[in-house]
């Protein structure tokens, strides 16, 4: 048996005096794509926030592709380049275009060549459609669009992870479908591990290999595929999917 | 003699030199506020010949310094036949600078107010000069009441200039005193503590205002 | 040959006396606002660092220069440091000296305003990708804080050059020195010219200080329509 790509052990955050996550366990495999699902609050978004180290956790260890992480901000500005992360709110810095936004990794934290990134750049934005909009700056596209830059932005750095918090959750309805399809893609013809925060449940009943459910910052459930959608173990899941309408 | 007696000696003519700082600069303050206020509702109303009067004056008083405002009033009117003491000098000249500062932090606080809330005044079908009255006025003083204690700051600061008319306000008497006895480090000391006397508390009370402003909740 | 006043401004070389003494007027302004922008904008990051002392050292350093007036200010650097300190500065070395750490006890308050309200998410999304520090702030912190700090800059730099009026008090050779100088020179002869000299120093003033203020005022408007 391999030994797991991401590896979360009895994780603890709190805020002050109010506790976020209770011990948090969870293993995820290489190519494998874990859903995180829960009503707002439940301490989705901090949990994959955490995995990126933009939290500190209190208690509990992180391990990922063998190497136990630390919250020392240097291994984090290391470990970042291969954990990618897309944000609700897109975040494109306003102030570079498109194609400067991509770079901005690649070239100044990975230190490799201009001629070396720009190819498979060119066939990432290729994929996403935005191909023609390689100098346009973020203020010119839609949402969508500025949401397809971004999940560009981080894989150009080649991440062996990515994490994604609730990216279609600010998008026009039209548009949630092209960046759900992009995500999809990603798992079924590359593979690519990954870890989904999301409230579109046809989108994570199709997805997922893994199931995590979340209330008041525990697990409630933890199943494999579609299991969770079909056969919900726990009240508050049963509940939690009841009220999604899906 | 011991710096602590020169300081005790010297604090009397401090004593007079503060309140003389004190009464120089609430009389130019309360000047400047008024001047302000009715240069900022010219401007608001856009009152034709006022209007465009207020804004040369505005643009004259904020782009040149108060020494040489203070040089013309007290040198070259006479000139004219306009004879004013120094201390009236000093006066005019802060009302002049500080008039302009005003008005500019009130149109400030007008311009603050959300454009929701003039339009959600009009639908309900007031006036022009209602819609100043019941929403403009009382919303836009309150955002302006940073700026004008900014200003107040500010101009307080500015009545050290008053020294090169020979007023004998704060900096005056240290500049004296170190002119005459050579104590330079207890007079600049006793200066520097006579500014802060009255500009810590104005500087605390201008960050709790900005706060509230800032989160909203101050005229509510 | 008694002049009128207004002759007192072409009499002699007079004229190009007052524009002498205007160019020392600038070049303090000049070199202080350079300066003072380097170590301010420095400072003005260090105190958006989560260090405590740090950020309290800056504070008060802030505070200092802000409470006290710059003419005390100028006195205070013009007293107390050949005297205590021993340092023999000429009058105009202390004025940008002054002036410069002024701007920059400013500036640090003004970089950091600017820095602050640049929203959280853009600071994470940088971290995201994998941005050191530095690189947070040059490539993505500083590039969108440098508009916000634009209008309040360039108003600090009006604000520099009506304080260089200052200067003749610690008896700097500027412009306004030199005005007197004239005004004296010619006291018998022309008594009007003190109405001609200070007229044409206030203009020098409100030529420098108008353009910067309308520039300051413009960057102000397009920032506000930036955001709407």
């Amino acid at each position: 048996m391999s030994t797991p790509l991401l590896h979360v052990n009895h994780l603890e955050k709190y805020y002050q005096k109010t506790h976020i996550l209770h011990d948090v366990n969870f293993e995820l495999n290489t190519g494998e794509v874990l859903t995180l699902l829960g009503p707002s609050g439940s301490g989705k978004s901090t949990l994959l926030r955490c995995l990126n180290g933009l939290e500190a956790y209190q208690q509990g260890s992180i391990t990922f592709d063998g190497q136990a992480v630390t919250q020392k901000p240097k291994q984090w500005q290391q470990l970042r380049q291969q954990i990618g992360m897309v944000f609700q709110s897109y975040d494109l810095f306003p102030n570079r275009n498109v194609l400067e936004n991509i770079l901005l990794g690649p070239l100044k934290v990975q230190k490799r060549t201009r001629a070396a990134v720009l190819p498979e750049v060119q066939q990432l934005l290729e994929q996403v459609g935005m191909a023609d909009y390689a100098n346009a700056y973020p203020r010119q596209l839609s949402g969508g669009q500025k949401q397809r830059i971004a999940i560009v932005r981080a894989l150009a750095l080649k991440p062996k992870l990515m994490l994604f918090d609730e990216v279609t959750a600010s998008l026009d309805p039209e548009m949630v479908r092209d960046v759900l399809n992009i995500i999809r893609q990603l798992a079924d013809s590359h593979a690519m591990t990954m870890l989904v925060v999301t409230h579109e449940m046809d989108f994570a009943k199709q997805i997922s290999d893994q199931v995590l459910f979340l209330a008041d910052g525990r697990i409630r459930e933890q199943t494999p595929g579609k299991q969770f959608f079909e056969q919900p173990q726990t009240e508050r899941a049963q509940n939690f999917l009841a009220s999604m309408d899906f | 003699m011991s710096s602590w007696a020169i300081i005790q000696q010297s604090l009397p003519l401090f004593q007079k030199g503060f309140f003389i700082t004190l009464k120089l600069a609430a009389l130019g303050i309360l000047g400047a506020i008024v001047v302000g206020s009715i240069c900022s509702l010219i401007q608001y109303f856009k009152l034709p010949l006022l209007n465009p009067l207020v804004t040369i004056y505005t643009e004259i008083a904020r782009n040149t310094p108060l020494l040489i405002q203070l040089f013309f009033l007290y040198y070259a009117f006479p000139q004219l036949g306009l004879r004013l003491t120094a201390s009236q000098c000093g006066i005019v000249g802060l009302i002049f600078l500080g008039g302009s500062y005003m008005a500019a932090g009130f149109t400030g606080g007008f311009e603050g107010i959300s454009s929701s809330q003039l339009e959600a005044g009009q639908a309900i079908g007031l006036s022009r000069w209602q819609l100043a009255r019941y929403v403009v006025l009382p919303q836009g003083l309150a955002l302006s009441v940073p700026a004008l204690a900014a200003n107040i700051i500010f101009l307080i600061k500015e009545t050290s200039i008053f020294t090169v008319i020979a007023i004998p306000e704060l900096t005056n008497t240290a500049l004296d005193l170190i002119g005459m006895y050579y104590h330079t480090n207890e007079y600049l000391v006793v200066l520097v503590v006579a500014y802060a006397i009255i500009l810590i508390p104005l500087s605390l009370i201008l960050t709790y205002l900005e706060r509230r402003v800032r989160y909203g909740t101050f005229g509510n | 040959m008694a002049h009128s006043g207004i002759d007192v401004l072409t009499a002699g070389s007079n004229f190009s006396r007052l524009l002498g003494g205007l160019w020392v007027t600038i070049k303090i302004a000049l070199i202080a606002i350079i300066i003072g922008l380097i170590i301010g904008v420095l400072l003005g990051i260090l105190r958006t660092l989560p260090n405590r002392p740090l950020r309290f050292i800056l504070r008060l350093y802030l505070e200092f220069f802000r409470i006290v007036p710059t003419v005390v200010l100028l006195f205070l650097f013009y007293y107390i440091l050949p005297k205590e300190f021993n340092v023999n500065l000429p009058a105009d070395a202390v004025a940008t000296l002054v002036f410069a750490l002024w701007v920059a006890a400013e500036m640090t308050d003004i970089v950091r305003g600017a820095l602050e309200s640049v929203p959280q998410h853009q600071k994470e999304a940088g971290q995201a990708i994998g941005l050191t520090y530095w690189q947070l702030q040059r490539y993505v912190l500083i590039p969108q804080a440098w508009p916000l700090c634009l209008p309040a800059t360039v108003n600090l730099m009006t604000r520099v050059v009506k304080t260089t009026s200052l200067l003749m008090l610690i008896s700097v050779m500027d412009v306004i020195n030199i005005g007197q100088q004239i005004i004296e020179a010619n006291n018998k002869t022309a008594p009007n010219g003190v109405f001609w000299i200070y007229g044409i120093i206030f203009i020098f003033y409100f030529m420098i200080n108008y353009p910067l203020s309308r520039w300051a005022k413009h960057l102000n408007k397009r920032r506000l329509e930036a955001n709407h």
